[in-house]
């Protein structure tokens, strides 16, 4: 069918003719509200809020603020890519924050050094054996634990027809209490040098966006993503369809499992230090981002490009906060805000479709 | 339809029976039981290939029991089904698909937020690249199929790309058919394809059938529309308390509603089925 955009007998399908993606929306309020900070800049604080009004930089941007935003939400953002598939199922994980804190305890415990200037390590949870290992032991070790957190978390979920809501809040207490029984809470810091490079600079928003993009990719391209959306979107006409919903939910949870895991390592790496209250909320953050993102929580709809814009809202919110010079309370308070108003949005949104039919 | 069976013969679903008669379904003293509720009794039904029988009778009467069990919803407790020469006992849904048998569900079973394509190819969908489950999806090959199907079943829809909750009732219902016709099925069953649907749009999905009545692909059609059953079907079976009570040929065109009605409601009986009442 070399001709686009007609078919057969007058059929169409014109990629042109199809609806504007809610993504666009999304890209207009991270505009918008860039915008307003650069207004409340201009007359309450005399200056620039992205661009570089001081001349202190090369370019025309204001380069540190910029790395700022996206440094501050990469992390969360690798948090939220999971979430992002799991509610497109059709389901939310409550988890990921507890999942962090457990992983970055136990994946540091196997990345620390013998020895912090000439004396043994003071933190050490190992015997020697177990020191100045390669970096991709507790790389692995950390992501297994992601994994078997997703796993129990999809099992629970698929089948033993628990709601969702309740296996992953059973998970978030859960995992948080091992991350504190694992150490009786005491931190471990002093990773190797290449445990922390994973960590240090810009890394986490390169590994951020290799991720999103990766992500973007498989929930666009492959079966995984047509039938994680289908799941979400009708889960009876998905059996009917012969999918194995069940499995297909234990693969979901798994992923998004891991990528907290994943997040765990940048965190702790970044760090030099894990403890057991690490990640404490950063899966409602995660899911503010993706819901901030146009994904429903009704299931079926939004993409990894929400998310990602998102995350860079969120990102843009705290830094014009921090801008502005405001409390920090008043960031939480507006950031409860800004969840609720994305879902009546999103409410809103679904009953205009739905009036339509 | 002698063309359309080679054609699909040659296709990667076999459409050839192994069996040499023309039955392409029948059951056998099919029965079903929820406890001590007997909700099918010793059904005895025949299909023959191209052949497109409505299936009525009140609400209760076990029309919908007895598709149940055709189509692996559910297990019978006794009694035989013979799909294409096979002697056959569906676990599930998706073994009576993968058979041949394509269900469209009162209920639609389709993913509103996903197109008209995805929907096709819900749970089959056409890859370029193997890769386990994140296999890479073929969509250029799936809406080349999709307009195919859509052009087989006569289906107009204007943007197969819109999602399906964009559309309306009919066009939901089209597609939802013309899902059964893209993979060569063997036997379509629809249960009250149009009660939910406009005139216009009434109209749309019996022009379908028609188009299915003349390539030769079996039907069978629940329905409480008396006008539809005598347009669109050569037999009516009616149900009654779970049996079978009256198997009528319409094709001559000398059966009137009201005949087919006193069926329904018990005030006549076929003779043939006397242990029914």
């Amino acid at each position: 069918m070399s001709e686009s955009t007609h078919g057969i007998g007058g059929l169409t399908f014109d990629a042109k003719k199809r609806a504007r993606p809610p993504e666009l929306n999304v890209l207009f309020a991270l505009i918008l509200i860039i915008g307003v900070f650069e207004l409340l800049g201009a007359f309450l604080m005399g200056q620039s809020f992205l661009f570089d009004s001081a001349d202190r930089f090369d370019s025309f941007l204001n380069e540190a603020r910029l790395k700022i935003i996206i440094l501050q939400v990469s992390i969360i953002g690798i948090i939220a890519i999971g979430s992002t598939q799991v509610i497109i199922s059709g389901g939310i994980d409550l988890s990921p924050g507890s999942v962090v804190g457990l992983t970055a305890m136990i994946a540091m415990s196997f990345a620390q050094v013998a020895e912090v200037n000439g004396n043994p390590n003071p933190k050490a949870v190992f015997g020697p054996a177990w020191m100045d290992l390669p970096a991709i032991v507790p790389l692995v070790v950390g992501l297994s634990v992601g994994i078997a957190a997703g796993l129990i978390n999809g099992l629970l979920i698929a089948y033993t027809r628990i709601p969702p809501f309740i296996a992953t809040l059973g998970m978030m207490v859960t995992a948080r209490g091992a991350a504190k029984w694992w150490t009786k809470g005491q931190p471990v810091s002093f990773p190797t040098e290449g445990y922390a490079s994973i960590g240090q600079g810009m890394m986490p928003v390169l590994l951020f966006i290799l991720l999103a993009v990766l992500f973007a990719l498989i929930l666009r391209f492959t079966v995984y993503g047509k039938r994680t959306y289908a799941i979400g979107s009708n889960e009876d006409a998905a059996r009917m369809s012969g999918i194995n919903v069940a499995r297909h939910k234990v693969l979901v949870y798994t992923i998004a499992g891991a990528l907290a895991a994943f997040a765990a390592v940048v965190l702790s790496a970044k760090n030099l230090t894990a403890q057991a209250g690490m990640g404490v909320m950063y899966e409602l953050d995660a899911i503010a981002m993706t819901v901030i993102g146009g994904v429903s929580l009704a299931g079926g709809r939004g993409s990894i490009v929400g998310t990602v814009l998102g995350a860079l809202i969120f990102g843009v919110i705290i830094s014009g906060f921090t801008f502005l010079r405001l409390d920090a309370y008043y960031q939480e308070m507006v950031k409860g805000a800004i969840i609720v108003g994305a879902v009546v949005l999103d409410q809103w949104r679904q009953g205009r479709m739905a009036a339509k039919m | 339809m002698s063309d359309l069976q080679t054609n699909i013969s040659s296709g990667e679903f076999p459409h050839d029976a192994p069996g040499t008669s023309d039955v392409i379904l029948e059951t056998r003293g099919l029965t079903k039981h929820y406890g001590g509720v007997h909700a099918l009794e010793n059904a005895n039904f025949t299909l023959r290939k191209g052949e497109h029988v409505a299936i009525m009778g009140d609400n209760g009467a076990g029309k919908s029991t007895f598709v149940r069990q055709i189509t692996g919803v559910e297990q019978f407790t006794r009694g035989e089904i013979i799909f294409d020469g096979k002697n056959v006992k569906f676990e599930n849904p998706m073994e009576a698909r993968q058979a041949g048998i394509e269900t469209v569900f009162q209920t639609l079973a389709l993913a509103d937020q996903l197109d008209v394509p995805d929907n096709l190819f819900l749970g089959r969908e056409l890859v370029k690249f193997k890769l386990g489950p994140f296999s890479i999806l073929d969509y250029k090959a799936m809406r080349e199929r999709t307009m195919e199907a859509l052009v087989k079943t006569g289906v107009k829809i204007p943007n197969i790309r819109g999602t399906i909750e964009r559309m309306s009732g009919g066009q939901r219902q089209c597609v939802a058919i013309a899902r059964t016709a893209t993979f060569h099925s063997k036997l379509t069953i629809m249960d009250e394809p149009t009660a939910a649907l406009g005139v216009q749009e009434t109209a749309q999905v019996e022009n379908i059938i028609r188009t299915l009545k003349e390539q030769g692909e079996p039907l069978i059609l629940i329905s409480h529309n008396m006008r539809q059953v005598m347009d669109l079907c050569d037999r009516i079976v009616v149900f009654r308390r779970g049996r079978i009570c009256a198997d009528i040929d319409i094709t001559a065109g000398d059966v009137t509603g009201e005949e087919v009605v006193a069926y329904i409601t018990g005030a006549k009986t076929q003779p043939q089925f006397e242990d029914a009442a």
